[in-house]
């Protein structure tokens, strides 16, 4: 029975086929590519890892809340254009400036709620209309040309690097954990899953369902602002067309890791395999020299596969009866 | 326990409500005394789920005024209604079938093990040894508090909705067609559930399209039809068949 139980309880996990699919793609590219399992590999794959992760982990929350947000690519813009024309332009500190740019993400995010739940405009229209104006704003608030970065902005502490890992790493693993708490262990997580999956109900029972959503919404955008900063730390630069097709990047990531667009199934964990995923398989694709536009194919079909094997689980751990005498 | 039905629990007093053009409820008064169970009867569109939608905080009310305990009281939401002790079993699935039982007992108002305000750490093991005694106490004999809800039969997710609503120690219980979808044993057992309410000083609103349910298990039967109260008799002073005619 115990043996029954966990296998039940391990098919159930969202993240279960990605981290299936991950190992055995971990497996293939091994053996099919003798450069794909060393450190050096894994410092290129990593390094960008953390910035697209953050992004999909704020989507898979939102999307267990029962909503979804088009508007990320460009916040990923916003954010560190109004953090650099504050430390450039206005010689603010950093920090202050960084966290003027996170709220200005906040701000976008909470618009969005508005949007979407006083006015009951589905999700998907409202953030694609905030998906032109937040990219408008990056372009106009610059003059099109941002800022550079200041050569003596202390970058350490963000994307520094700690042996083969950026320092952005931990601040993924340390978000993760603390979202993973929230969803797994506090009556708020409960109340986001309760939102997502029944919100008539949750609403007739007490939740106040606008708060959750929106708690979510800013949630989704201050990540997507804060990976956008991570990148433009790391690559020293700030462009307005910085997470173009992010959006769609990152949905992926959160639907291949389990996320279900009808809301109330997710998992933090499954955000980040889902990322990972669609790392190798781009770094495979370089690696092995396959014409660039492969990517997008890999990327469909991972994510028609995915789904389709995450029904197939959910539906075989829902025929694992456990029975009394088991 | 004695029967405390000379107490009035809730006074609902020309209670209207539009949706729109629609006058949905016109002047509608309603008395609950404590302990009393009362049948609520109408066809549909008669106006039953708007009065008990107001009462249980879902819909707010246009005019009228509401009395709970003897105090003026303003039912602004859910949760004010949850808190003066007003549960609602709704028609409507409540259940989150992807969460565990205890999670579902608890949805809304789970114990924590700290907080700040009204955010908090789930103490899972209150959590999970209460809503098994709650399921206890309506009569289920459920193996765990991590089964999912979709794995349970129809009458077992309604005696979930109850334990939930007795867990909470309720002073009112409305039921809004809680026999719906039940096999006949499953019907019986939420009846007799009903009964022991009254026994415990709880009072309830019971509505069901089967007159012969209302008739078995009301003290009084309270009768709408276009949104007004056409009758509000005891039991003893109707038979079933007067009721089929009085609505039909």
């Amino acid at each position: 029975m115990i043996s029954k139980n966990k296998i039940k309880s391990l098919l159930s996990r969202p993240e279960f086929s990605a981290l299936a699919i991950f190992l055995f793609l971990l497996i293939l590219f091994t053996f099919s590519n003798d450069r794909f399992l060393n450190s050096r590999n894994f410092m290129v794959i990593l390094s960008t890892y953390p910035e697209l992760a953050l992004v999909a982990l704020g989507i898979t929350i939102l999307m267990i809340s029962g909503e979804f947000d088009l508007s990320v690519g460009s916040v990923f813009a916003v954010s560190p254009i109004v953090t650099m024309i504050l430390i450039s332009d206005h010689e603010l500190h950093y920090v202050a400036s960084i966290l003027i740019g996170l709220l200005a993400a906040a701000s976008i995010g909470f618009i969005n709620a508005v949007v979407t739940i006083k006015f009951k405009i589905p999700s998907f229209i409202a953030t694609l209309g905030m998906l032109f104006m937040a990219r408008s704003i990056a372009v106009v608030i610059s003059g099109g040309f941002p800022p550079s970065v200041p050569k003596d902005l202390p970058t350490e502490w963000l994307v520094g690097r700690v042996d083969m890992f950026r320092v952005s790493i931990f601040w993924l693993i340390g978000i993760a954990l603390i979202c993973n708490y929230v969803l797994k262990k506090t009556n708020f997580g409960n109340w986001i899953f309760a939102t997502g999956e029944n919100p008539k109900a949750a609403q007739d029972l007490g939740i106040n369902t606008f708060k959750v959503k929106a708690t979510c919404f800013v949630l989704c955008s201050i990540l997507a602002g804060f990976a956008g900063i991570i990148q433009s730390f790391r690559i020293k630069t700030v462009i307005t067309s910085l997470g173009q097709g992010l959006e769609l990047q990152a949905i992926a990531s959160a639907v291949v890791g389990g996320a279900s667009l009808m809301g109330g199934i997710g998992s933090a964990f499954g955000a980040l395999i889902g990322t990972l995923l669609l790392s190798i398989i781009d770094n495979i694709l370089i690696l092995s020299r396959v014409d660039g536009n492969w990517f997008k194919f890999a990327v469909g079909a991972l994510i028609v596969i995915a789904v389709i094997l995450n029904t197939v689980t959910k539906n075989t751990a829902d025929k694992i009866r456990l029975k009394d005498d088991e | 326990m004695t029967n405390n039905s000379n107490i009035e629990l809730l006074k609902c007093s020309q209670l209207n409500k539009w949706y729109g053009n629609l006058h949905a409820l016109k002047d509608v008064d309603l008395t609950i005394n404590k302990g009393e169970v009362i049948g609520l009867i109408g066809d549909n569109g008669a106006g039953k789920s708007t009065l008990i939608k107001i009462i249980c905080g879902v819909h707010n009310l246009d005019k009228g005024e509401i009395f709970f305990e003897g105090n003026k009281i303003k039912i602004k939401n859910p949760k004010t209604a949850m808190n003066l002790g007003i549960e609602t079993i709704h028609q409507y699935n409540t259940m989150f079938q992807e969460m565990s039982i205890a999670r579902n007992v608890f949805i809304g108002r789970e114990p924590k093990k700290f907080g700040l305000k009204s955010l908090g750490i789930l103490d899972e093991k209150k959590m999970n040894i209460e809503s098994m005694q709650a399921i206890k106490e309506v009569g289920l004999d459920l193996r765990s508090p991590h089964i999912p809800v979709k794995e349970l039969s129809g009458g077992e997710r309604q005696g979930v909705s109850i334990a939930r609503s007795m867990y909470f120690k309720s002073k009112m219980l409305i039921l809004d067609e809680p026999t719906n979808h039940l096999s006949v044993k499953e019907t019986l057992k939420v009846l007799e559930y009903v009964k022991s309410l009254s026994s415990m000083g709880i009072s309830s609103i019971f509505i069901s399209h089967n007159l012969y349910h209302i008739h078995e298990i009301a003290d009084r039967i309270v009768g709408m039809a276009r949104g007004e109260k056409v009758c509000d008799m005891n039991k003893s002073e109707t038979t079933v068949n007067e009721l089929i005619k009085l609505i039909g």
